[in-house]
């Protein structure tokens, strides 16, 4: 093997990309529990961290170009560089949204919830676990697995429907509260893009692996 | 590949006396495209271009095996003199003859009998347009084409050689004693000229094979030392999704 | 440090020494002989011939009419059959596949090598045993030019050998690639690439005929008349100058006609340079 430098460049950039996923999918999980728990200190703290996460997705952008316009990668290197520009941009993006939840939990502000939160920890569970599934799927080069996660954005869109049609009768119950189950409701619909999100990031462990663009939404 | 196919080498194999060079190898290339021959040194990609024009004659001892075709026909049964006026040929290091840059580009023309000098001088004119040199030299065609720049030499080679309207041109590293601003301006060239020529080209650059060529074949020595074909396909897909490891590791700096 | 520059300035003072002496006793030579021989030097001298004699009477008018004859008929016999040969040597022989024609070739090599260094006489001895009594050509032009041509054909073939490999392969590629056969490639392209080194090592030869005289002494004879035909013996200036120290008294003139012969020289050896320089500066033009 040569280009050994080059190799370990590689490495060393998707590995920067493991660990930002790792922190956006910790504060997605902890968005919607300092939601539930009413953490106001909790949400500013992922609105900062989000900060982080976007300089660290910026830097490996950075990285990325230097590697295409110093080493010319060419086949699977070229694939897999193109791919960690991507997914980086679905992870920046998945970050957003755990901070839109975030600064909502900040809206709504302290105190109790018009309703206890059943369904949105769920979705939210689904969404992590398949985010963790599809980051591993990429840095393993599994493309058995990247081919079986979008599956499971079905129970997430279920359970946001689901969602949807309880928070729309709470808005005729309580008419007075029709601004915070819409923030809610904002809330689900950003954890159902998160499922969207990871779907892509298979579509481009694919790419990597095979060289196939496929559409797997 | 959809293109119509100019030249096509059929299951040709090429001996040093015992020694097999090319083993075994078959590929076409399609008219009007430009096909790049790329592998590590001794692969046997320049043995293979040499084929072609049947270059490999001259030497002692060289024997062959398969066919290579050109429009359909054994090169090796077509009269070499005529053949080669076929398939037009540019060398790895400029060689300009010592002579005016006139007499060079004339000189394939004289050889198939052009005489009239005023003949001559509309396929000079013509030859250098077409190897874009002729601005660069027009008002001194009586100049030696040695004084030219590298670049310009190498232009006025291709000039030379198209003088004789060849169908095919094979170039054996035409760039890799230039330098990059003088290698791009053979490569615009070489797009132009696939208009009306069909184009091999052996390269050492893998990066030049990328920027040129509509196909790419890849050439890899076997453990018995014999030049094998690997892979030919669409240049595009060769560097973005090659079937075959090797080839990958070849083409991502990881060979050896 | 200091040990090392002393060394090396040792080394320096010691080539250049070497070169200096080197110079010296060319000057002395060439200046010695002009001494002696540039006051003899008339119009008178260049346009008489010798009358004969023991006192050496007259000038050199017919050794130059014989030298140049000598010249032009050697090398009409040499060069053709040298560079032929070269040719041969260097652009055919090598692509033949036969073992009998490539042994051959490596004994033609041999032989050219070593008649290259056989002293001048042997070639006379042979040309007195060949031509004059053989054949019967007697003291002749023709003799002695034929055996002149032994001489010379192993430094035609090699000069010329030297010249077509120095020719780049790459013009030898071009031209076939453009399909031109063998013959118009050696013709049109690498004749005229290799000509300067070609006509150098014409020029040298013609250099060698001039300064020759053991050859000459054995199959021109010594005949002090202007030639007339190829039959005809004669003497060539270098002949001139062995005969006048030799078997007369006039060592002064033998001196006035080496002057002339040394300048013919040199002149021959600017004219090389000439030839050389004017071609290289056209070719880089």
């Amino acid at each position: 093997m040569t280009r050994e430098s080059f190799d370990r460049e590689l490495q060393d950039v998707k590995r920067k990309l493991f660990q930002v996923t790792g922190e956006v999918r910790k504060n997605l999980t902890a968005s919607v529990k300092y939601l539930d728990n009413r953490d106001m200190q909790g949400a500013s703290m992922i609105i900062e961290s989000d900060e982080m996460v976007n300089l660290k997705c910026l830097e490996i952008e950075e990285r990325c170009l230097n590697i295409i316009a110093t080493q010319q990668p060419v086949a699977t290197d070229l694939r897999l560089l193109f791919s960690i520009l991507q997914i980086t941009t679905e992870v920046e993006r998945i970050g957003d949204y755990a901070k839109g939840i975030a600064r909502i939990s900040q809206k709504i502000g302290p105190g109790k919830l018009v309703k206890p939160l059943v369904d949105i920890p769920r979705m939210e569970e689904i969404a992590g676990l398949m985010l963790d599934d599809a980051i591993r799927a990429f840095t393993e080069d599994d493309e058995q697995a990247a081919r079986k996660i979008p599956a499971r954005d079905m129970q997430i869109d279920v359970l946001y429907n689901q969602v949807h049609r309880v928070l729309l009768t709470f808005t005729m119950e309580k008419p007075t509260n029709i601004e915070e189950i819409m923030m809610l409701d904002w809330v689900a619909h950003n954890i159902e893009r998160v499922g969207a999100r990871v779907v892509n990031i298979c579509e481009r462990v694919i790419f990597t692996v095979t060289g196939v663009s496929v559409d797997l939404n | 590949m959809t293109a119509e196919i100019r030249m096509r080498a059929v299951d040709y194999s090429l001996f040093y006396g015992d020694f097999k060079a090319l083993n075994s190898i078959s590929l076409d290339i399609p008219t009007y495209r430009i096909s790049a021959f790329i592998g590590p040194s001794g692969c046997g990609k320049s043995t293979f271009l040499r084929s072609f024009n049947r270059m490999n004659d001259l030497i002692p001892g060289v024997t062959t095996s398969g066919k290579v075709l050109l429009d359909g026909n054994d090169v090796s049964k077509e009269d070499v003199v005529n053949l080669r006026r076929k398939v037009g040929m540019v060398f790895q290091r400029p060689n300009p003859f010592p002579k005016s840059i006139f007499d060079n580009v004339a000189y394939g023309p004289r050889l198939h009998g052009t005489k009239n000098r005023s003949d001559l001088a509309v396929i000079v004119e013509r030859s250098l347009k077409g190897a874009a040199l002729w601005d660069e030299v027009k008002d001194d065609l009586g100049k030696s084409g040695m004084s030219l720049s590298g670049g310009q030499q190498q232009r006025l080679c291709i000039a030379r050689a198209i003088a004789v309207e060849p169908e095919v041109i094979l170039m054996d590293e035409p760039a890799s004693a230039l330098d990059p601003v003088a290698t791009l301006k053979i490569e615009e060239l070489m797009n132009v000229l696939k208009k009306n020529y069909t184009i091999a080209i052996v390269t050492h650059n893998m990066q030049q094979a990328a920027r040129v060529s509509d196909y790419t074949a890849f050439l890899l020595t076997d453990e018995n030392r014999a030049g094998n074909l690997i892979e030919f396909g669409p240049t595009k897909q060769i560097f973005t999704t090659p079937s075959d490891s090797r080839t990958e590791d070849y083409i991502s700096g990881r060979f050896g | 440090m200091n040990r090392r520059a002393l060394n090396q300035n040792a080394a320096f003072a010691m080539f250049w020494i070497a070169g200096a002496v080197a110079v010296l006793i060319m000057a002395f030579v060439v200046g010695y002989i002009m001494l002696k021989g540039l006051p003899g030097i008339t119009a008178d001298f260049f346009t008489s011939s010798p009358r004969g004699g023991l006192s050496g009477e007259g000038g050199i008018y017919s050794t130059i009419v014989t030298t140049f004859y000598m010249v032009v008929v050697t090398l009409a016999f040499a060069v053709p059959f040298g560079v032929g040969a070269a040719i041969y040597l260097t652009e055919y022989s090598g692509t033949s596949e036969s073992r009998m024609v490539l042994k051959l070739v490596s004994v033609a090599r041999f032989g050219v090598e070593t008649l290259a260094g056989v002293p001048s006489i042997i070639f006379g001895l042979f040309g007195y045993a060949l031509f004059v009594s053989a054949l019967n050509f007697g003291f002749s032009i023709l003799s002695a030019s034929m055996a002149g041509a032994c001489l010379i054909i192993p430094v035609i073939i090699r000069t010329t050998e030297e010249a077509l490999k120095a020719v780049p392969t790459g013009y030898r590629e071009a031209s076939l690639a453009l399909g031109a056969n063998r013959w118009e490639t050696i013709w049109k392209v690498i004749l005229p690439s290799a000509f300067r080194g070609i006509s150098t090592g014409i020029l040298l030869s013609a250099g060698r005929i001039v300064s020759e005289t053991a050859i000459f002494f054995v199959t021109l004879g010594g005949s002090y008349r202007v030639p007339h035909s190829l039959m005809s013996g004669g003497r060539t200036m270098a002949l001139h100058v062995y005969y006048l120290a030799m078997e007369t008294r006039a060592f002064d003139k033998a001196m006035s006609t080496a002057a002339v012969l040394v300048g013919l020289i040199v002149l021959m050896n600017l004219s090389i340079n000439m030839i050389t320089n004017r071609i290289s500066a056209k070719e880089y033009k």
